[in-house]
């Protein structure tokens, strides 16, 4: 079953040099409990349709369809069922865990009592417990990574979007979160909307793969599918063959 | 309705309490209006300024609003950070009402305003300030409202432009001449005709008017219904717009 139907999703931005169309008839289905990965070169529009699948940035036409909630009629029905995880982080460097993990789930609508249960036991199932009472600034870029997904996840989504998780990690810290994210999906059948650039991370983490260029779907398959399909030994081949360009990092 | 109340309330908690942790920012946002109180309001002692009363009861009212203009405008600048690091976005992606965003910051700015501008009279009390207690309770709800308007104003601007740098510009061009042509530090009935009908475009200059006004223990004037219904009616029109830029 999809948890995420998207039809003819555009977005146009006017500049002053003119109209950009960053997203141009996007179509795209997520099956419920799938790990997703959003492939594309710079200026592809894969933050772009993130942000509009977030309810971040209204669409300039087409509709989706996001955990059962239409994405133009019912945005904050949407909202209630996701968890966006941004690049950026979105962690105040002087707050504690505990305090930024409650504040979400009062966020959410949760009681305090019910935020304060809820920060401890994702404390407890992402290993943070020690570092409840600490400021999020004082966490290595790992830690702070799991707060964030930690807050992505208060409201024990249907969707769980990352943008660019693991940019700015050591290696250890990427294998780390990529332990998480899998371990998401299978404790709680999250389905996982993941941007990124790093074709091993696509590789290793996703079911499926959507490559997007100039605003459009240009190729979808499983790993194996677009490695064959496509005429290459590696992801990076077959990635070089439907764009032309590298994933350079954004 | 309730759920916008609650959602304010949960965005003020988590608004005053990152204040509370960052106590210097509190002084500092203080020690410019302190400084014209402890330094400049002295020389005015000896002056007529053109009304009944002491010059601390027409100097006061000009500091308190430079306090609300001062702190208020800049506010911006926090919710800038807020937006580069991404914790708005991380906000707005959950189903908190959008104008709680905005309302639970506007609503800590105005607590953080009261408590400075209840130390501030304390020291003009200390310098020589008489007023009556409900004219300076009057005049501090006057300076609060403004402050509201002037802290949603800034945070809406901060949801419109890009960079730090931008928003320093604009924020600086307006705030010099708005504070000069408001007659914050000597009333404006003392500016030449072109200046004071200059200032009448001002619309914090209804504010100072009339928060000296109830100072003096004037209530019932035209000054005073003009300067409260000019601050309402910007604080109503500042968080109307502001609000709908917290919107996607």
């Amino acid at each position: 079953m999809a948890v995420i139907t998207v039809r003819g999703l555009t977005r146009t931005f006017t500049l002053k040099s003119g109209p950009v169309h960053a997203v141009r008839g996007l179509d795209l289905t997520v099956a419920d409990g799938e790990i997703l990965g959003f492939l594309g070169p710079n200026g592809a529009g894969k933050t772009t349709t993130l942000r509009m699948l977030t309810t971040l940035l209204p669409p300039s036409g087409g509709e989706a369809e996001v955990a059962g909630h239409d994405l133009l009629a019912d945005p904050a029905g949407v909202r209630r069922r996701i968890g966006y995880v941004a690049q950026s982080g979105g962690l105040d460097p002087a707050c504690p865990v505990r305090e930024e993990l409650v504040t979400q789930g009062r966020l959410h609508r949760l009681s305090p009592a019910d935020a304060r249960e809820r920060a401890a036991e994702l404390a407890a199932d992402l290993g943070l417990t020690e570092f409840l009472d600490r400021p999020t600034g004082a966490l290595s870029g790992g830690w702070r990574r799991r707060v964030e997904i930690a807050l992505g996840l208060v409201n024990r989504p249907a969707v769980l979007f990352l943008d660019e998780p693991t940019t700015g990690l050591d290696p250890g810290g990427r294998a780390e979160l990529w332990d998480l994210v899998r371990r998401v999906r299978a404790d709680h059948g999250t389905t996982v909307f993941l941007t990124t650039h790093y074709l091993d991370e696509a590789e290793t983490l996703s079911d499926r793969i959507v490559v997007v260029d100039a605003g459009a779907v240009a190729a979808e398959g499983t790993p194996a599918d677009l490695k064959a399909r496509y005429g290459g030994p590696t992801l990076q081949d077959a990635f070089l063959a439907i764009t032309g360009r590298a994933p350079v990092a954004v | 309705m309730p759920t916008l109340l609650t959602d304010t309330g949960v965005v003020f908690g988590r608004c005053l309490r990152s204040t509370l942790r960052s106590k210097t920012s509190l002084l500092f946002g203080m020690l410019q209006p302190l400084l014209f109180l402890g330094l400049f309001g002295p020389l005015l002692t000896r002056l007529d300024l053109g009304s009944s009363g002491s010059s601390w009861q027409l100097f006061v009212p000009g500091v308190l609003v430079q306090l609300a203009l001062l702190g208020g405008s800049y506010v911006g600048l926090g919710l800038l950070m807020e937006r580069h690091t991404g914790v708005i976005d991380r906000m707005r992606a959950t189903p908190v009402h959008p104008a709680a965003l905005l309302l639970g910051r506007t609503l800590r700015d105005v607590v953080q305003l009261v408590v400075q501008s209840v130390l501030l009279v304390l020291l003009g009390v200390v310098l020589g300030l008489r007023a009556p207690v409900a004219g300076v309770l009057l005049g501090l709800a006057l300076v609060a409202v403004l402050a509201a308007a002037l802290s949603a104003l800034s945070y809406g601007l901060a949801m419109q432009v890009r960079t730090t740098p931008e928003f320093a510009a604009l924020a600086n061009t307006a705030v010099m001449p708005l504070m000069l042509l408001s007659g914050l530090l000597l009333p404006m009935t003392l500016a030449p005709g072109w200046l004071d009908g200059a200032s009448r475009v001002v619309p914090f200059r209804y504010t100072v008017d009339a928060v000296r006004q109830v100072f003096l223990g004037h209530y019932a004037t035209g000054t005073v219904a003009v300067g409260a219904a000019v601050t309402v009616a910007l604080a109503a029109l500042c968080l109307w717009a502001s609000t709908r830029l917290f919107r996607s």
